[in-house]
């Protein structure tokens, strides 16, 4: 259940945008007056890890968004990271970045920092579609930045893109995804959009500005794009994740879908490990001050009985294509009949002992679990 | 015994029995205003939500009248539903005169008239009394009238009164020591007591409430209870003022107590007469009979670890109920359970609702059954009240359902709608009466089975409210019956079928289809309902499958949130029943017999 054979993760959450986007309800603050004092929080942050962590394979810098970060505070961040952990020889090190910081500069400090791996945000190939979602690049942007990350040595890089968006055609989709594909990504994330309480998209919403998508065309967009990605030889290895060729899968990603622990550092991480899940306050300020005043930044952590485990790997596993063990369901009645019923109504197949959701199966995994209870 | 009077409130549903009572036990002194709280007689949660009264309760009043003499004012509460007839008959055969009271706004209902001819049969004086003369639709005259002409009482010498604001208390008082004769009864006679009724007290064992008609009782007697023969030794008698009030003795004419050790009320009889072990009364007191059930269904704990719980629960919560019956079943959809026999359906929905609050159960309740009768080839008989009993349909020869008499009392207006509703429900041999202009009576036989489903419901939708209705069981008659099934994803759900009548089976195969088609949520596939005969499919529904739950971000920040929200949905489902793979909501076992419009 938890994968102890994987080395752990490191995430870093960079708690800092250009501006915020309507639909995203990451923790981030628009104001880089912070940003010296995070820095050093982190660091300090790190240390009360040394003994637990020591080498990882794998480091995330997410957020917020981390292409934001200069030279300097970049630099100093990695350099700081480097003395105090361990990472394996063959470490994946990814960056998130904005195609409007993308520039080629930017990309060769990516590349002397060591990653070796870009999740660039691009959202849509569709200038009307990116106006909407309120982004500050344009398609163009994000063709040059694409390539920029070519030009400088990337071949792990990383496609975000979202549907479902008002106004969008299933063909306005199609167009984003094969404008995408031309860049030949190791990598795609395709998100419908979810409309998040809190977010503007949110409000609007209430206020009656645009309907979220009917079932049916959510459902209809998500095989449609499942198959478009299939027919060009991507691995659909999680709901919204696509992977050109086994390599390519994110390994720090996975680590939260197969529970392998991870330790996330910075305002709104979470980290797990030994059973154990907790978090950090959700506010740079809050998190400044407690590390500044020798306290820990940790708001809330929960120790995982037995039970909640179980469910959370069932939970995950009916996300990814490398499903889950048989085993797992061994003392839960009904099971067989259950799966035999899953099997037959196309969500999962059975293979060598495993149970590996289709993509129908990925529609509803979130209530497959309780089948199960 | 000059001095005593014993007497009851007679009333139809709301017209004010409680609130009346109230105000008699504040009158005689038995609590002091800063105590008094509404409908004290009605101590149950349940009773005061509904109005009525479930459990009778009995208290001894003292009265000085306007001459300056003494009284012991005995009232005997009666439970105000029909499924209590034979407790409100006990209760009568205690008493030497009754108040029917009627409200002055709803004028004569089915009940009043009901209990107006259960007091008649006792040979009871009557005093009527109009309630409610204080509400702006009070019409006291119009209820005067109906009093003698539906009645046949004296509507001039109604008393008027309005229990809620205090008004003609005093006059009901009077009333009473006037008009009701005490009691006649021989002190030297050897002992009889009529049991009304029954209660537990987890200290002391059951409590019976009595009237003595012959001789008296102490502590220390032995005292026979005629019905089975058990004896017992009486360690406690007293009379009922609010609080029990142990006396030395209880004497003919009077009522009150008796504890003796009896450990269940189920080892007493309502209706049995007790006499003394020593020097027996040479007959019992007329009228006894054993209560039988009329109403089934059984109940299963929803999680089948729980039956134990629920086992223990029934057998607590019967110490207080001796009308409940019960014993251990099994269905092939819902594992161990119990076939419960009821009263009627209110004492099956009251069943219900104190297992779940009083008792914390959480269990499935079945679609009600009457008993049915089945003659089969090779001669024999067999009554079957559950369903899953149904005999080889190729054995039966013939088949029978019990019928009851129904009256309803309704405005003229509804004449039209009312008649249509008991055509529906297979009502035959009706004839209608025109006690006052205007209003209608209508009698007429209808198998029982068409009344548990719903029949109030909709006779009170039907009426506006204006419809009220009474019935006694008469017969088991021919009758045309099938058994329906029903099969959820082709599986047979025992708990789900219904003996019908062969008429009536489509539509209640469509019914029901229909219904669990609304309880049974999406399911990750398509869901067939059908409805069967013998092999054959009448009717089917089908619940589409959901198709799309899935969120799009599941990163580290999301999985606590995403396992709370299971773990939450887990509960959720705790309330669900799995048949095969399919969840079925534990409202959805009954909901197939509630009204579409509900």
């Amino acid at each position: 259940m938890m994968n102890n054979s994987e080395l752990p993760g490191l995430y870093i959450h960079v708690p800092f945008c250009g501006g915020k986007c309507p639909y995203c309800d990451f923790y981030s603050v628009t104001t880089r007056s912070q940003m010296g004092q995070w820095l050093e929080a982190l660091e300090r942050e790190a240390l009360l890890y040394r003994g637990r962590f020591s080498l990882f394979d794998s480091l995330y810098i997410g957020g917020g968004t981390p292409s934001l970060l200069g030279e300097e505070t970049l630099s100093s961040l990695m350099e700081g990271l480097l003395r105090r952990f361990a990472f394996s020889s063959d470490a994946e090190f990814t960056i998130e970045g904005n195609p409007d910081d993308v520039i080629p500069d930017k990309a060769a400090l990516f590349r002397d920092l060591g990653f070796n791996r870009i999740s660039l945000g691009v959202q849509s190939f569709d200038d009307r579609e990116l106006r909407l979602l309120q982004r500050r690049h344009s398609a163009c942007q994000a063709e040059r930045a694409l390539d920029c990350l070519r030009r400088a040595g990337f071949d792990n890089v990383g496609i975000d893109l979202m549907y479902g968006l008002p106004g969008q055609t299933q063909s306005d989709w199609l167009r984003t995804l094969g404008r995408a594909l031309e860049f030949e990504p190791a990598h795609l994330s395709c998100y419908e959009l979810t409309i998040s309480a809190g977010t503007p998209f949110a409000r609007m919403r209430e206020a009656g500005v645009f309907a979220p998508l009917e079932e049916e065309e959510g459902r209809a967009l998500f095989l449609a794009t499942a198959q478009y990605l299939a027919d060009r030889g991507y691995i659909h290895y999680e709901v919204s994740n696509y992977a050109r060729e086994k390599k390519s899968m994110c390994r720090h990603n996975r680590k939260y879908w197969n529970r392998t622990p991870y330790l996330g550092l910075g305002p709104s991480a979470h980290s797990f490990a030994q059973g154990e899940r907790w978090w950090t306050v959700k506010s740079v300020s809050r998190y400044i001050d407690c590390l500044f005043k020798g306290r820990s930044p940790v708001e809330g952590r929960e120790r995982l009985s037995p039970a909640q485990a179980s469910l959370e790997s069932l939970a995950l596993g009916f996300r990814t294509k490398e499903g889950l063990d048989e085993a797992l369901f061994h003392n839960r009645p009904r099971a067989d009949k259950i799966l035999k019923e899953l099997c037959e109504s196309g969500l999962v197949n059975r293979e060598n002992g495993r149970i590996l959701p289709t993509p129908k199966g990925f529609l509803v995994a979130d209530s497959l679990p309780l089948l199960f209870y | 015994m000059s001095q005593i009077r014993n007497f009851s409130i007679i009333a139809h549903i709301d017209h004010g029995k409680s609130t009346l009572a109230d105000r008699l036990i504040q009158h005689a002194g038995l609590v002091t205003e800063r105590e008094f709280r509404d409908q004290i007689l009605d101590t149950m949660d349940l009773e005061r939500e509904r109005g009525i009264t479930i459990k009778s309760q009995t208290v001894t009043l003292p009265y000085t009248d306007k001459k300056g003499e003494t009284f012991a004012l005995n009232l005997i509460d009666t439970p105000g539903h029909v499924d209590f007839s034979y407790e409100v008959s006990r209760a009568l055969a205690s008493c030497e005169g009754v108040l029917l009271l009627v409200d002055a706004s709803q004028g004569v209902q089915a009940q009043t008239l009901a209990n107006l001819y259960m007091a008649m049969e006792h040979d009871l004086e009557i005093i009527p009394v109009i309630n409610k003369i204080d509400l702006p639709s009070a019409d006291i005259e119009r209820t005067r009238e109906q009093i003698e002409t539906e009645l046949g009482l004296d509507g001039e010498e109604a008393i008027l009164c309005s229990a809620k604001e205090g008004i003609g208390i005093e006059d009901v008082l009077e009333a009473i020591v006037e008009h009701i004769p005490p009691p006649k009864a021989q002190k030297d006679a050897p002992l009889s007591a009529l049991i009304f009724d029954a209660s537990y007290d987890s200290f002391r064992g059951t409590i019976v409430s009595c009237r003595l008609f012959d001789g008296s009782l102490r502590p220390g007697d032995l005292i026979r209870f005629m019905s089975n023969k058990a004896v017992y030794k009486v360690d406690e008698v007293g009379v009922f003022r609010i609080q029990r009030e142990p006396r030395p003795s209880l004497s003919a004419g009077e009522v009150g107590y008796i504890i003796s050790g009896i450990k269940t009320v189920s080892d007493t009889s309502m209706g049995d007469t007790i006499t003394l072990d020593t020097h027996p009364a040479p007959a019992p007191l007329p009228g006894f009979r054993e209560v039988k059930s009329v109403v089934f269904s059984s109940i299963y704990p929803i999680a089948s670890d729980d039956f134990q719980d629920l086992a223990e629960a029934l057998e607590k919560y019967k110490l207080n109920d001796a009308a409940l019956t019960y014993q251990k079943d099994t269905s092939a959809a819902l594992g161990q359970g119990f076939r419960c026999g009821f009263l009627g359906l209110l004492h099956l929905e009251i069943v219900q609702q104190r297992l779940e609050r009083e008792y914390g159960q959480t269990f499935i309740m079945t679609v009600p059954s009457v008993q049915y009768r089945f003659t089969l080839q090779d001669g024999g008989t067999v009554t079957v009240d559950n369903p899953q009993y149904y005999p080889d349909p190729a054995a039966i020869i013939g088949s029978a359902e019990p019928y009851i008499r129904a009256n309803i009392l309704i405005p003229e207006r509804y004449m039209g709608a009312v008649m249509s509703l008991c055509m529906e429900r297979r009502g035959i041999n009706s004839q209608s009466t025109y006690p006052t202009p205007g209003r209608i009576e209508i009698s007429l036989e209808m198998p029982l089975a068409e009344v548990i489903v719903d029949f109030y419901d909709r006779l009170k939708t039907v009426t506006q409210g204006y419809g009220s209705f009474d019935y006694a069981l008469i017969e088991h008659r021919e009758s045309d019956l099938v058994k329906l099934d029903i099969l959820v994803n082709g599986e047979k759900v025992d708990a789900l079928s219904l003996i019908v009548h062969k008429a009536r089976a489509r539509e209640w195969g469509v019914k029901v289809c229909e219904r669990l088609k609304k309880e049974i949520p999406r399911h990750q596939f398509k869901i067939a309902i059908q409805g069967a005969i013998g092999g054959k499919i009448i009717s089917r529904s089908t619940v589409a499958a959901f198709r799309k739950d899935v969120t799009a971000k599941c990163y580290g920040g999301d999985i606590t949130r995403k396992r709370k929200l299971l773990e939450k949905q887990k509960k959720g489902k705790k309330r669900m029943k799995m048949v095969g793979s399919v969840m079925i909501p534990q409202k959805a076992f009954v909901a197939v017999l509630k009204s579409d419009d509900e």
